[in-house]
């Protein structure tokens, strides 16, 4: 996992700040957290083609992949890195989404990156609650533990009608595009970058840390919770630290949500998305960021597609309003049952048995 | 009081249908060692396949039977076709198909017989305090935990059953057909799912009616102690009755949030769940 987006290959992108395509091994000498932090501008600079390529139209949709893509990351760092499974990662989108929405509303002067750090803080602080109060649990006591606060905590959003406006949300209005940039691109492209910068930063810094001390000893949390234990690794305090690291990452996703779609309501972080998030994950390849970002690009798309598929063939309304869940599932079993690995883990596999022949 | 005891009634009935489900995610997670997230979708499947029946026949009974033969249906061929071969892999895959199998059923429902909600009635009626359909439901459900138990303590299938469970290696070389066992009880515990399928689903049918129930049933399940089916039962009556108390003196909205204060609870004291047994660990 740790050099994940550092490995990114660097053809003939043009762009001036990646480094001179240089030998295997200068690219290995430098440390890790500038090799992702390159591998991050390299990304940013791809998405931002992608963007001019496809204009104003993908916007909204690309940087709905972003903060998936960010979502599932943190998710991946707690699942993937130290084998605990959480059902209430949509719980956290949803308290950063809320802090965002209240924090625009209430404070508006503020600027958007304070409002993204105090959104970090807000969810690593609720992560801090729940991840201590669940630290002790394991496998499905923690999933079902988790699994009530997702379920649990859209309620509170009906209870307190006058704060979070119910099952109608609150309507946020945030600051489009700076002035010296106007007529260059859009609000929505200029929001979908902003949502990309801040991804891909963020994830140049979960790539390191589990590259790093904290990611090794997650892992061996994970193969083994007793014998990380007996190697002197303090296995609560390193499970509590994953756990805050993925709330504040979700935390982040849902503030990301609330700005590039100006609008939180309680229903969008109904049960359905947490098990998605988790599925979506199993499905794009748990123990690699790669392996979230196919899932984030596979929750996204095969939405679209679903859609698009059951106009295009002019399907009943019961069935073009089905067929997006019913594809994901099938997609989903349809993977697991060949690809073990999930798609990463399938695509590897491919590359290996054609640069075998 | 009276409103303490009309709360208490109420949350015993609801319980019931909790513990039903929480009974059937414990057998599997006995036999397979996973939790099965498509337990509601057997349930889902089991209803509607009521609805219909019903809806043909004019009959509720017939309704009910084709409900629980549905589910058993529904419960065996999932273990045998989709979960058998992908948890060999991957325990986490094997539940997470669990998972796609609901998002597929669910879809499926939806499309057939649409998102909107059908009028689903009750067995008998449900007027008044402790109703006839009150008393269906828990009689019902302490029905089936009786003779889950004599089967489970008392027959030959049942030491099987529970052979295959706990030692499969020893129970195959032992003349126990392992795989079959484990398909039984994926069989039974569905058919216990659609029972609870049917106890919480009126008054209204939709392919989302069992989301919130399914989440009160694993809560269930990890409260009473995923091991244990007499834990399943006791879990389901907590939450019942604390989400019952919560909804009447507070706000229904916080009925799941005093679930979550149940499982927090209840898991920082024993992390196993209530009638869990500690038990060694290998290194």
């Amino acid at each position: 996992m740790s050099t994940t987006t550092g490995q990114r290959p660097e053809p003939s992108t043009g762009a001036a700040s990646t480094p001179p395509p240089s030998l295997p091994e200068k690219w290995r000498a430098l440390p890790l957290p500038a090799r992702n932090l390159l591998g991050a501008a390299v990304a940013l600079l791809v998405v931002t083609a992608f963007l001019a390529v496809t204009g104003d139209l993908t916007a909204l949709r690309l940087a709905t992949v972003g903060y998936t893509f960010l979502a599932l990351a943190g998710l991946q760092l707690l699942v993937g890195g130290s084998g605990q499974i959480s059902l209430g990662h949509g719980a956290f989108m949803m308290i950063g989404a809320y802090t965002m929405a209240l924090l625009v509303l209430h404070l508006p002067m503020l600027p958007l990156a304070t409002n993204l750090f105090i959104v970090v803080a807000v969810s690593a602080v609720a992560g801090i609650a729940v991840g201590a109060a669940t630290a002790r649990l394991h496998g499905p006591y923690l999933a079902g533990a988790t699994l009530i606060l997702a379920v649990g905590l859209p309620g509170i959003a009906h209870r307190y009608h006058d704060l979070f406006g119910g099952s109608n949300g609150l309507n946020i209005r945030t600051v489009g595009v700076p002035p010296f940039l106007d007529g260059v691109v859009t609000t929505s492209e200029w929001r979908a970058l902003v949502v990309w910068f801040t991804v891909l930063l963020v994830l140049a810094a979960l790539a390191t840390i589990s590259g790093g001390r904290l990611g090794r000893r997650m892992r061996a949390i994970r193969d083994d919770e007793t014998a990380a234990a007996m190697s002197g690794i303090p296995v609560g305090r390193t499970k509590v630290v994953a756990f805050i690291i993925a709330s504040a990452a979700g935390g982040l996703a849902g503030g990301l949500q609330a700005y590039a779609l100006g609008t939180v309501t309680p229903s969008s972080f109904a049960l359905v998305l947490s098990l998605t998030l988790i599925a979506a994950l199993v499905l794009g390849g748990i123990g690699s960021l790669w392996g979230a970002l196919w899932a984030a690009v596979a929750v996204v798309y095969l939405e679209v597609w679903a859609s698009d598929l059951a106009r295009a063939m002019d399907l009943g309304h019961n069935v073009q309003h089905n067929l997006p869940i019913v594809l994901f599932g099938v997609v989903l079993i349809l993977v697991l049952r060949f690809w073990p690995l999930g798609l990463h883990g399938g695509l590897q596999a491919l590359r290996n048995r054609i640069a075998r022949r | 009081m009276d409103h303490f005891i009309n709360l208490t009634l109420n949350g015993l009935a609801l319980g019931a249908a909790y513990s039903a489900l929480a009974l059937s995610l414990v057998l599997i997670y006995q036999a397979t060692r996973l939790v099965n997230f498509a337990q509601p979708a057997f349930a889902l499947l089991s209803v509607y396949a009521a609805f219909a029946v019903t809806q043909i026949t004019g009959s509720y009974w017939l309704g009910f039977g084709a409900a629980l033969i549905t589910g058993m249906t529904a419960g065996a061929a999932a273990e045998r076709f989709v979960v058998r071969p992908i948890a060999r892999v991957s325990p986490l895959n094997g539940v997470i198909v669990t998972l796609g199998m609901l998002l597929v059923v669910q879809g499926a429902v939806g499309m057939i017989w649409g998102n909107e909600q059908h009028a689903f009635g009750y067995a008998f009626s449900y007027v008044g305090r402790f109703s006839p359909a009150d008393i269906f439901a828990v009689s019902a459900v302490a029905g089936v935990a009786l003779l889950l138990f004599l089967l489970y303590r008392f027959t030959a299938i049942g030491l099987r059953m529970r052979a295959a469970a706990h030692h499969p290696e020893a129970a195959r070389l032992s003349g126990v057909r392992v795989g079959l066992m484990l398909t039984a009880g994926w069989a039974i515990a569905s058919f216990i799912g659609a029972l609870a399928g049917m106890l919480a689903a009126p008054p209204f049918l939709y392919p989302n009616v069992f989301d919130i129930v399914f989440v009160f049933g694993i809560t269930a399940a990890v409260v009473g102690g995923l091991d244990n089916p007499f834990g399943a039962i006791l879990g389901g009556m907590l939450i019942g009755l604390g989400g019952s108390w919560v909804s009447g003196y507070v706000g229904p909205e916080l009925a799941t949030l005093s679930a979550l204060v149940i499982v927090v609870v209840v898991l920082s004291v024993r992390p196993d769940g209530i009638l869990s047994r500690p038990t060694a660990r290998k290194v």
